[in-house]
């Protein structure tokens, strides 16, 4: 697996939100990303970036343009310190929520992207890997 | 002693006049595909970035920078043969009769120190076997962006969508249904409901060979997703044993609108429109007339 | 603080969504449709999203919530003009807006608005299904 272009962002308050939603969409397009596969990366990515802030106040996220067995596609990497999960099956479950929600946030944004990894140690943190390709396969 | 890259930079010419005569000697070679002028700029170009790659004194590591030129060069070559529809061994050959003319020349200007020729056709002999797997990663990668292309140009072919009335639209679905070929399918319906401002959408899986549950789920994401845009979905196109499987699966299809035929489909779809389609008695017309 | 206007239209509200929301602003915009549906008593809600190009599970929450709020004061809710990629997305998100009326563009959300307050003076049977309000 080859990085072409990297970047990253600070998610701290809400209003960080819209700008890195529309640098995924700049990274999108700078691959040739079609709409449906971007606004798919996206969504997801708000769904991540949400219960980022939610649940963690906030944390860092890597943006990669990365090819792959002559495939190219958008890799998302979210970082946070915050409480981390405790059952990952649980919250990976559709309509579970601790918080005030629909519970669709994880399971939801697994659905819409080709790669999922959720990585989470309790008191440290959680890392959520997100991998979409150009042609979203 | 004069090192390697500086008998082979003296010996240019030579060089490049046995690869030429080695590439024209294969009788393989596409003089259709390729005039030999452009045979001819492309071994030069190619001959003069790799001698000066190894006037650096670099004979092994060819994903170095000052190889970067050479492997360009390679890779352009060998994406542009795979697409003109050359076959392996004539893409190939392009950087192994390139070996053969190296050494040849090598072998001529060290007659005399045999130790040196050996350690100096070692080092080639790695550096071209590296360059030619450059070339042939970048043929099949070649090979499958045409694949890929022919692929999504079939999902598209074979998905049309069709105005069958004003509003309605329909589309026959051809062969499997899987995740890649719904999305088509989803994109090109909904993008024909925008355009034509569509209220209804006929699914027609008449020519689906088989519908399972994760057929089935497709078809369902289909509707919600007309749905989510304001049109109905109707599906046509049932059988006998689709409706049989449907029920043994025990998938729900309840909140969608079914039909056996395509005909029963837009009989619906009418009435949903406040359309009426009538038979004229030609007859009563005709009394009427005279 | 940014706003989203709120446009009259005899019986009807219409709010045309012009740029991607962030959750505060969807939330006050909420906020704002439900005062104003009790204010003026109005009849129907018309949200037209067509320039919208993210609709995630909150801001699909957001319009759930509108459409069942509204109701309960006896107001249908419209959405119109999701784009085929949005619709997509919701779908295979696991959301289908269930509660929601949808219309391909405001000309057919009014239309369709307007067979509603019509079924509602004069009730017949017309076959309109979706009356299962969800429950957050």
């Amino acid at each position: 697996m080859i990085v072409m272009t990297k970047d990253t962002m600070d998610i701290v308050r809400e209003q960080d939100v819209v700008p890195f939603r529309n640098r995924v969409r700049e990274f999108g397009t700078r691959i040739g990303m079609s709409l449906v596969n971007q606004t798919k990366l996206i969504t997801a990515a708000s769904e991540l970036v949400r219960n980022m802030l939610k649940y963690a106040n906030g944390g860092k996220v890597i943006l990669e343009v990365i090819s792959h067995n002559a495939k190219t596609g958008i890799r998302l990497t979210f970082s946070d310190q915050g409480p981390g999960i405790p059952d990952i099956a649980q919250a990976m479950r559709d309509g579970f929520s601790t918080g005030r929600s629909l519970g669709l946030g994880l399971p939801g944004a697994k659905r819409l992207v080709n790669e999922f990894d959720l990585k989470s140690t309790p008191g440290e943190g959680t890392t959520v890997t997100v991998i979409h390709w150009k042609h979203g396969r | 002693m004069n090192t390697t890259a500086q008998v082979l930079e003296k010996n240019k010419d030579r060089i490049l006049e046995k690869w030429m005569q080695n590439q024209m000697a294969d009788p393989s070679l596409r003089e259709d595909l390729m005039t030999n002028d452009e045979l001819q700029h492309q071994s030069k170009e190619m001959l003069d970035g790799l001698l000066r790659a190894i006037s650096k004194g670099n004979y092994d590591n060819i994903y170095e920078t000052e190889f970067e030129q050479v492997t360009d060069t390679l890779r352009d070559i060998s994406i542009t043969r795979a697409r003109q529809g050359f076959s392996p061994r004539e893409t190939g050959s392009f950087v192994l009769s390139l070996k053969q003319a190296l050494i040849e020349v090598l072998v001529e200007q060290r007659q005399n120190d045999t130790s040196t020729l050996y350690q100096e056709i070692m080092l080639l002999n790695t550096m071209l076997d590296n360059l030619s797997i450059v070339t042939f990663e970048t043929f099949i990668k070649g090979r499958e962006e045409v694949i890929l292309r022919q692929t999504d140009e079939i999902s598209e072919i074979s998905t049309p969508v069709i105005r069958v009335w004003d509003g309605i639209l329909a589309l026959p679905i051809i062969g499997t249904l899987d995740s890649a070929r719904t999305q088509i399918v989803m994109e090109n319906l909904l993008q024909e409901i925008v355009n034509t401002g569509s209220n209804i959408a006929i699914l027609d899986i008449s020519g689906v060979p088989a519908v399972d549950s994760l057929v089935a789920q497709h078809l369902i994401k289909t509707v919600s997703a007309t749905r989510l845009m304001g049109a109905e979905c109707i599906i046509s196109g049932i059988r006998a044993e689709i409706a049989q499987t449907i029920v043994h699966l025990g998938i729900d299809l309840s909140n969608i609108k079914t039909k056996a035929t395509l005909a029963s489909a837009l009989q619906l779809a009418f009435s949903m429109t406040n359309l009426e389609v009538r038979r004229i008695d030609r007859n009563k017309t005709n009394k009427l007339l005279r | 603080m940014e706003r989203i206007p709120i446009l009259k239209m005899g019986p009807f509200l219409l709010v045309t969504i012009q740029i991607d929301l962030y959750d505060r602003l969807a939330l006050t915009l909420e906020n704002d449709l439900i005062n104003m549906v009790s204010q003026t008593g109005a009849r129907g809600v018309l949200i037209d999203i067509s320039a919208v190009s993210i609709v995630d599970s909150f801001m699909g929450r957001i319009l759930g919530n509108i459409a069942s709020m509204s109701r309960i004061m006896d107001a249908e809710t419209v959405v119109v003009g999701m784009q085929p990629a949005v619709a997509i997305t919701l779908v295979e998100l696991g959301l289908t807006l269930q509660g929601v009326h949808t219309a391909l563009n405001v000309e057919k959300g009014m239309e369709l608005l307007n067979n509603k307050l019509g079924d509602n003076l004069e009730p017949d049977d017309e076959e309109e299904e979706d009356q299962d309000d969800r429950n957050d």
